[in-house]
């Protein structure tokens, strides 16, 4: 097993005090998806940018296919693409040139950075809009260029921040394939995201951070299975019947029944018998559930176990910190992952 | 782990880093790649150049009609005086742009971008001034044809002519160096701009740009006759339209080396440092 990024104890500290990442540690096997899962402001994008020689640790090592980034970054920088969290292209030049021009700076000939760009353009379905300027195109259509932009080389590494932040469901939909491709083809993809669901399709393995650390490492099956539990939730006419039935259905289970509005949770631990019994319980009580379901733990459950808070409130005393220079982030897109980050309790 | 794994060769040679001579022609070929991707958006946005060379052209109005009847400038026609002016003043305040393309370019994160290829990291800086100064041969066009216009005429030979250009355009691509660090500096590219005016205003109107030196009040003397932008004027005013030449050319071109041999390192480093 070897392994493509390797990150020991990285420390940044930003001027005005603020400690970007307290000690970050992780390996990426080489042709795996590995996912960097966290809310905003939890030092994703800092590790990304050390990672790819933009950036200086103030501690710690990092090495890219044995590469350490610090001390042979030129070597580093032609082995992997990178896609940022802010798509980085070039509003004055069409699809096309953008892709040539990146080209061309990863010393492509001319000839193969024409013939690379027309390839991506077709595989992104951007053909229609090569030779339009970038003002024409959409959200949707900037991040695929932006991610094209991360294949011209062919870099067997592969980083990409928050791909799919600020896209819509198919475009989403349409990103997430093109890594599932790209990952048969032997890539290896370090993977950002705040969406859990992105993570638990795409990643084999993730690192979940929080405030500059990894609080937790493991496969997405891991996680859940160690912190999470599948949850029986019934759904009631109302908030009196939802009362009604958790303390019907409170001695089936060792954990406690959460009412939430007009529904009730219940942890079971018996999965599917845990249900049959609910069931006859409630019969048995004259209580008819409007909707009754078992969910498997999510990652958003697994977040507030390992930190005892809700992702959204790291990302408000941990995101508001000044920022100084530097790219800066689609406020409209962070918006929308703190929700996906809200529980649907 | 059972996966076939395509690993690409390092860049360069086989082993260790990029020899000298590959580097210096990477170098070259970044640098010719940015700077035509920076003129790109002055041919695509034609407005940007247009409206830039719109303030010039009301200068040369304004002075050529308004101020200039006022302004005693002995044996030479106020317009020959003040077109070699307009040539530096318009030069000076183009520089700008170098400021703000760069900051522009850190703002959206190209950069960054930039800055995790494999190119040569010097070719974000050199492919930034080489298209400004392609921007300041243009903008030099447009103030020779505004100036003919309104009854300039060179009274030295093609060649003399031709000198003087070339004389801006080597000023523009050393100021270009120190607006670089502007826009390094500069939060944004608004800011980059207004962080210019307080360097441009002093240096383009205490100078001989628009009126002689002379009528000045005395205790102005010192800077305004000994300063760049002046130094420059003079040379090329006695290239257009007549005069001693040697001196202030040769002034003109250490002023030039000595701006570049500043600010040029100091840009390089302020780059290098975005990385902290
Ligand atoms: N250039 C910078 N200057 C100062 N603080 C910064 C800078 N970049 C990031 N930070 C701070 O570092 C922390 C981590 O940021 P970041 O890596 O962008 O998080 P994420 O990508 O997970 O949202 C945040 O608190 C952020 O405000
Ligand atoms: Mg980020």
């Amino acid at each position: 097993m070897t392994s493509a990024i390797e990150a020991e104890g990285l420390v940044k500290r930003f001027k005005g005090g603020v400690v970007a990442l307290d000690g970050v540690s992780f390996a990426v096997e080489q042709g795996s998806v590995f996912g960097l899962l966290g809310p905003n402001g939890a030092g994703k994008t800092t590790v990304v940018r050390i990672l790819t020689t933009v950036l200086a640790a103030d501690g710690g090592r990092a090495r890219v296919l044995g590469y350490d980034v610090a001390r042979q970054p030129e070597m580093v920088r032609g082995l992997f693409g990178l896609a940022g969290q802010n798509a980085a292209v070039d509003e004055n030049l069409t699809g096309r040139e953008n892709l040539q021009m990146i080209g061309r700076l990863s010393h492509l000939s001319r000839a193969a950075a024409r013939a690379r760009a027309a390839e991506l353009l077709e595989e992104f379905g951007l053909l229609d809009a090569a030779e339009r300027s970038l003002k024409t195109y959409s959200g949707g259509m900037r991040r695929r260029l932006d991610v094209a932009a991360a294949l011209v080389a062919r870099a067997s590494v592969l980083f990409l921040d928050e791909p799919t932040t600020g896209l819509d469901p198919q475009s989403r939909a349409e990103l997430w394939s093109v890594i599932e491709r790209l990952v048969e083809g032997g890539t290896t993809v370090l993977l950002t995201t705040q969406y859990l669901e992105e993570a638990d399709r795409l990643a084999s393995r993730l690192a979940v951070v929080d405030r500059g650390r990894v609080i937790s490492q493991g496969t997405p099956a891991e996680l859940k299975a160690a912190l999470g539990r599948t949850v029986l939730e019934i759904e009631l006419p109302d908030s009196a019947a939802a009362e009604l039935a958790a303390r019907a259905v409170a001695p089936l289970s060792a954990g406690a029944p959460g009412v939430y509005g007009s529904s009730v949770e219940l942890p079971a631990e018996g999965g599917p018998r845990t249900a049959m019994e609910a069931l006859r319980v409630l019969d048995r009580e004259g209580i008819e559930p409007v909707r009754l379901s078992l969910r498997e733990p999510s990652l958003d459950d697994v977040f507030l176990a390992l930190t005892g808070h809700r992702a959204e409130q790291g990302a408000t005393s941990t995101g508001e910190g000044a920022r100084g220079r530097g790219p800066s982030v689609p406020d409209a897109a962070a918006g929308a992952g703190a929700a996906r980050w809200a529980s649907p309790s | 782990m059972g996966v076939p794994v395509v690993t690409l060769r390092p860049p360069g040679t086989a082993e260790g880093a990029p020899g000298a001579g590959l580097r210096l022609r990477w170098a070259f070929a970044d640098t010719v790649t940015l700077t035509w991707r920076n003129l790109v958006r002055y041919v695509r946005i034609p407005e940007t150049l247009f409206w830039s060379s719109v303030q010039p052209i009301m200068f040369v109005l304004l002075f050529r009609y308004v101020f200039g009847g006022a302004i005693r400038t002995g044996g030479v026609s106020y317009v020959n005086f003040l077109i070699p002016g307009i040539f530096i003043q318009t030069i000076a305040f183009g520089a700008v742009n170098t400021a703000i393309g760069l900051a522009e370019d850190l703002q959206k994160g190209i950069i960054e971008r930039f800055r995790a290829l494999p190119m040569a990291r010097s070719a974000v800086l050199t492919g930034r001034t080489f298209a400004d100064l392609g921007r300041a041969l243009v903008v030099c066009g447009i103030i020779m044809g505004v100036g003919y216009a309104v009854g300039f005429r060179a009274e030295t030979g093609a060649a003399a002519v031709l000198a003087g250009v070339g004389l801006l355009l080597l000023f523009s691509y050393a100021l270009s160096w120190g607006f670089a660090v502007i826009g390094l500096v500069a939060p944004n590219s608004e800011t980059a701009q207004v962080m210019a005016f307080p360097l441009l205003f002093p240096l383009t109107f205490a100078s001989s740009a628009f009126v002689p030196v002379q009528t000045m009040p005395h205790w102005l003397h010192g800077f305004a006759d000994y300063q760049p932008v002046s130094v420059v004027c003079d040379a090329v005013r006695a290239l257009m339209i007549g005069g001693p030449t040697a001196s202030a050319v040769w002034q003109s071109i250490a002023w030039a080396f000595g701006i570049v041999g500043v600010l040029a390192p100091l840009a390089v480093r302020r780059y290098r440092r975005l990385a902290r």
